[in-house]
């Protein structure tokens, strides 16, 4: 069957020696800088980007996927131990995990977590090779119209999921848009608000724009406020869950997976989405509601499967249409474009080895997690007692090694600061950045695809609406929006993001 | 007599979209705009200049209507000393190389925070330049130069 000699090519390709040993590299180095207090996957995967650029295309992302795997699992891990999320994606995990700390179980919290990542990983990694190959045959029959469209649709909802005002997010994807538009025009070759620097004239640079607004804000907003944190390091003992913690933790682990396979393929951001629903179903299905929040292992298992397995089919999109579902896949994006391969229905046929080892180095990366990170818990908790004051200086340098190894350009260095100082004066003016990001990375795309598909229907915009999947498209991006402004979902998205503070 | 009052937040948020729009709108129009058949440099960047406008101009509305949390602190210390460090590893690193110019970057974002002890600091920086020099010159092989001209070298 095809699907199975597919697979079996990219296990080879990521089982290779080397490949092996760039995922393990890349999973522990996410974890390192994961761990890290209220630093996030996002955060962690724009610092350590560029490291990656030295390799050959499939080494590079098959590391980036270790990297996004620890980072997420260090995040975890500071959500169980000392309250600290790094992401809203893991916040969900922060209200019982944390309990379960203070009570004495953080080795019990941290192992559950792993595991039902593990679980979902494994299961969703299967659904990616499933989906990808049919959903990959639909792309190609996309023109220009189609992948304008798409693109709407995926910026639209990348606002549905963020958090606070949903005109300002909007704002976010036009702002991130722009930002994408600097450098020279493609089919003219005059350069756009380039303010008449050269070395701008290829664009801002993709990693310089994420390093700074999510790395570098990050930093600057950790030290408004420097306060000692409160480690429940002598209690992480027993690794090992009690028989009835496995127990407990089966269905919602079942129930996270589906939930989270099935949003994570949403464009915009499903994972985030994911855990939230799958806590608010746990806690309704169960028969002790009221044990929620208080450290009960369905609130630590379902939710971590299910940001697993959303983390995971978001792969789906990036990897079939060339189209981001997170900030994450954002940064894949711009690293798959640096090592010159174009994202979108191509990849799967063109270069099947990359496309095939990708997907396979998820499920390695995870059991990589589970196999090494869990005995080497007590190194990572001794980590987190490292005072930040000493960490960050250490992060400000390889950001800056980072973003000049690049292209060797002084002024991405400038980009970084600059960007820093934005993403951080947004920040405080509660803007977020996940859509800007989003924005900066389709908006060359987004352009070029409505410059070809409007000369194509010379001039007759209705060729949007008039071909039927772009249409289709179009609805499905109205629809979000409509639903998003809907008084009755506002309250009940507001009531959704209130959790997690 | 009503008084008309802003949430800050929402209402600097509001004000930096249109200042924002306005330099790309601006911009945009010195480029050429063309027609929706063919479209020029400009056209694209003014549409979305103009809708980033649009933008601002709800946010600020909405910023009159309700009054959301205070802005908060900012980290003026940090946003002195942080965001330096990359543009000091930027103007050095052709002149004075790689180390001292890390050491710079390093040593200047180490006291952003209030608890760093100057001794200390130099320390870090010390042993960020010498491991990044050995991880990423000798290891990785990024073709930098260790010490620069300026230096003599």
């Amino acid at each position: 069957m095809d699907l199975f000699s597919n697979l079996a090519l990219g296990f080879a390709t990521a089982a290779s020696p080397w490949n092996l040993l760039f995922c393990l590299v890349g999973a522990l180095l996410g974890t390192l800088v994961g761990v890290l207090p209220g630093i996030g996957a996002t955060a962690t995967i724009a610092m350590l980007l560029p490291i990656t650029f030295q390799l050959e295309p499939v080494s590079s992302l098959i590391m980036l996927a270790g990297i996004y795997y620890g980072a997420q699992y260090g995040g975890s891990t500071t959500a169980i131990l000392i309250n600290m999320p790094g992401e809203s994606s893991s916040a969900v995990t922060a209200l019982d995990g944390y309990q379960m700390a203070r009570k004495g179980k953080a080795g019990a919290a941290l192992a559950i977590a792993a595991l039902g990542s593990f679980f979902a990983g494994s299961v969703s990694t299967f659904l990616v090779a499933l989906f990808a190959p049919p959903l990959t045959s639909i792309a190609l029959q996309f023109g220009a119209a189609e992948y304008f469209s798409l693109m709407v649709v995926g910026l639209v909802s990348s606002i549905a999921l963020a958090h606070g005002s949903i005109v300002k997010a909007l704002g976010m994807v036009v702002l991130g848009l722009l930002l994408g538009l600097v450098g020279t025009d493609i089919y003219s070759g005059t350069p756009r608000f380039t303010f008449g620097i050269r070395e701008y004239s290829d664009g801002l640079n993709f990693v310089a724009v994420a390093v700074g607004i999510f790395g570098i804000a990050e930093i600057l907003r950790n030290l408004e406020s420097e306060k000692t944190r409160e480690v429940l390091m002598a209690k992480v003992g027993g690794l090992m869950p009690s028989r009835e913690d496995l127990k407990a933790m089966v269905a919602p682990m079942l129930r996270g997976t589906a939930i989270g396979s099935a949003l994570g393929i949403l464009p915009g951001g499903g994972a985030i989405l994911a855990s939230f629903a799958s806590y608010t179903v746990e806690k309704r299905i169960s028969k002790t509601p009221e044990e929620f929040g208080r450290g009960i292992v369905a609130g630590v298992a379902g939710p971590e499967s299910a940001n697993n397995a959303g983390a995971q089919t978001s792969f789906i999109p990036m990897l079939t249409l060339g189209i981001p579902a997170n900030p994450v896949m954002a940064l894949m994006i711009g690293a798959m474009i640096i090592q010159g391969i174009v994202p979108g229905p191509n990849v799967a046929t063109e270069q099947p080895k990359l496309f095939w080892g990708i997907i396979a180095s998820m499920w390695i990366g995870n059991l990589m997690l589970v196999v090494l990170n869990l005995p080497l818990i007590g190194l990572w908790v001794k980590l987190l007692t490292v005072p930040y004051y000493v960490l960050f200086p250490i992060i400000m340098a390889f950001c800056s090694i980072g973003v000049y190894s690049v292209n060797g350009n002084a002024y991405d260095l400038y980009a970084v600061a600059f960007f820093g100082l934005i993403g951080y004066v947004l920040a405080k003016l509660r803007c977020e950045p996940a859509p800007l990001l989003l924005g900066f990375v389709l908006g060359p795309l987004l352009e070029e695809n409505l410059r070809r598909a409007m000369i194509i229907s010379r001039g007759d915009p209705s060729v949007f609406v008039t071909r039927p999947i772009s249409a289709i498209l179009l609805l499905l991006a109205l629809t979000v929006l409509i639903v998003v402004f809907l008084p009755s979902v506002r309250k009940k998205r507001d009531e959704v993001f209130v959790e997690e503070d | 007599m009503k008084s008309v009052s802003i949430d800050p937040a929402n209402g600097a948020a509001g004000a930096l979209f249109i200042a924002i729009g306005a330099v790309f709108a601006f911009q945009a129009f010195g480029l050429e705009l063309g027609t929706t058949f063919r479209m020029g440099p400009g056209y694209f960047p003014l549409v979305l200049s103009l809708i980033l406008i649009f933008l601002g101009c709800i946010v600020l509305v909405q910023a009159t209507q309700v009054q959301g949390e205070p802005i908060g602190a900012f980290a003026w210390r940090g946003m002195l000393l942080i965001l330096p460090a990359p543009i000091i590893f930027g103007l050095t690193v052709r002149g004075l190389g790689f180390v001292p110019a890390l050491f710079l970057a390093a040593l200047i974002a180490a006291f952003a925070s209030t608890r760093m002890r100057p001794l200390m600091a130099v320390v870090l920086a010390i042993a960020v330049s010498l491991f990044s020099a050995l991880v990423f010159i000798k290891g990785l092989g990024l073709p930098f130069r260790l010490f620069g001209p300026w230096l003599g070298y």
